[in-house]
């Protein structure tokens, strides 16, 4: 019995150990939006203004309200979104599958298109910016 | 030695072990005998904007339109991965709404709000009720069914805010 708890206590540290090594989210972002020769770095600046520009009906903000350091709400659904600002969520932005899809289906929602790497690359940045 | 190989098999032996972690955490159906059915994939992917709903609730042929649609889902966009989609809808079909009469569902009704079932059980809430800031919208089963994110709609833990 003991035996078996141990195994498994091992199995969750490998596989805590090997989602802590994966690589940085932005850092894949920062790749692509380097492919474009007029890319000169993030800018947390840019990013909250992103957030805050409406699309075709919402913001960003309208879901995960103005201030990321709050927990949000879906605007259609009504259920409960976790902050945005890793200052009090540290798990947002650390795996990059997670990030990829919900900025692509957020940004269509939003703006009717996908966000360039620069633009994700910002808000990321903005949103690590953020102070508790 | 194949570490991605070794990783994967040990993140799908975790997963199995969720499952059976959360089975019987899952609270029963309304009434029924059997714990709800559960699936990892479905939990994530299916709960991210409101709760994961029991597939019991809608007919196979509903599940797969909407499945087949997820780009374009009640006004947002829910689309997923090839293999993530596959999970999901072969684990909704398996568990979904059978038929007492063993004819084939009409699949065009996505919601389940707008099932006769749905309308006959909830007869007696007024139109001002489901438009309250406290619920919303009628799919946000978890305002009345604090259980809802459980899988569990049981009469006794009903509470209309
Ligand atoms: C209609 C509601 C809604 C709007 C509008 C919205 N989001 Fe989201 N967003 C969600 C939900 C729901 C989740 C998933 C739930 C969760 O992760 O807590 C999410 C998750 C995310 C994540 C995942 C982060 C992580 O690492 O966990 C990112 C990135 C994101 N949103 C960016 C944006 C950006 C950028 C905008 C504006 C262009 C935006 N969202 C607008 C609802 C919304
Ligand atoms: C990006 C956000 C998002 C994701 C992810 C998502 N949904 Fe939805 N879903 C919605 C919205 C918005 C509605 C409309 C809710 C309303 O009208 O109140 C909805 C409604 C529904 C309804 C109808 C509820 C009713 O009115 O009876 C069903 C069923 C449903 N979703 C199933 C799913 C399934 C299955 C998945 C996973 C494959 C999924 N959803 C993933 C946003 C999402
Ligand atoms: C405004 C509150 C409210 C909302 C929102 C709501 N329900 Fe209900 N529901 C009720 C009430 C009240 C009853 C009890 C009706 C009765 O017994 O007469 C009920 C009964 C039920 C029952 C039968 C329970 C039993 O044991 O008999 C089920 C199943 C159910 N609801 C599912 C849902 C689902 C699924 C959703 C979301 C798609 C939902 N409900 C949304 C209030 C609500």
């Amino acid at each position: 019995m003991k035996r078996t708890a141990n195994i498994g206590a091992l199995a969750a540290m490998l596989l805590a150990g090997s989602l802590a090594q994966a690589a940085d989210p932005l850092a894949a972002i920062s790749t692509a939006a380097r492919t474009d020769k007029a890319f000169s770095g993030f800018s947390a600046e840019r990013g909250a203004a992103l957030w805050e520009r409406k699309g075709k009906d919402w913001s960003c903000s309208t879901c995960h309200t103005t201030d990321p350091r709050q927990a949000g709400r879906h605007t259609v659904t009504g259920k409960v979104i976790k902050p945005m600002a890793p200052a009090s969520n540290p798990a947002r932005f650390t795996d990059s599958a997670k990030v990829e899809k919900w900025f692509k289906r957020n940004c269509r929602d939003v703006f009717n298109r996908e966000c360039t790497a620069q633009e994700k690359g910002d808000v990321i940045t903005w949103l690590r910016s953020i102070k508790p | 030695m194949n570490t991605t190989r070794d990783l994967q098999r040990l993140s799908a032996a975790t997963a199995l072990c969720l499952v059976f972690l959360s089975a019987p955490l899952a609270a029963r159906a309304d009434g029924a005998k059997k714990p709800a059915p559960t699936n990892p994939v479905w939990q994530e992917e299916c709960g991210g904007c409101h709760v994961a709903y029991p597939p019991r609730f809608l007919p196979a042929e509903s599940w797969k339109s909407m499945m087949g649609s997820l780009d374009r889902h009640f006004g947002t966009d829910a689309s997923l991965d090839a293999r993530a989609a596959a999970t999901i809808e072969a684990f909704l079909v398996q568990n979904a709404k059978r038929s007492k009469t063993g004819q084939k569902a009409d699949g065009s009704i996505l919601r389940i709000t707008e099932t006769k079932w749905f309308r006959s059980e909830h007869d007696e809430i007024s139109a001002a009720k489901w438009k309250s800031p406290a619920v919303g919208s009628a799919a946000n089963c978890a305002a009345c069914h604090p259980n809802a994110e459980k899988g569990s709609f049981r009469e006794r833990d009903i509470k209309v805010p």
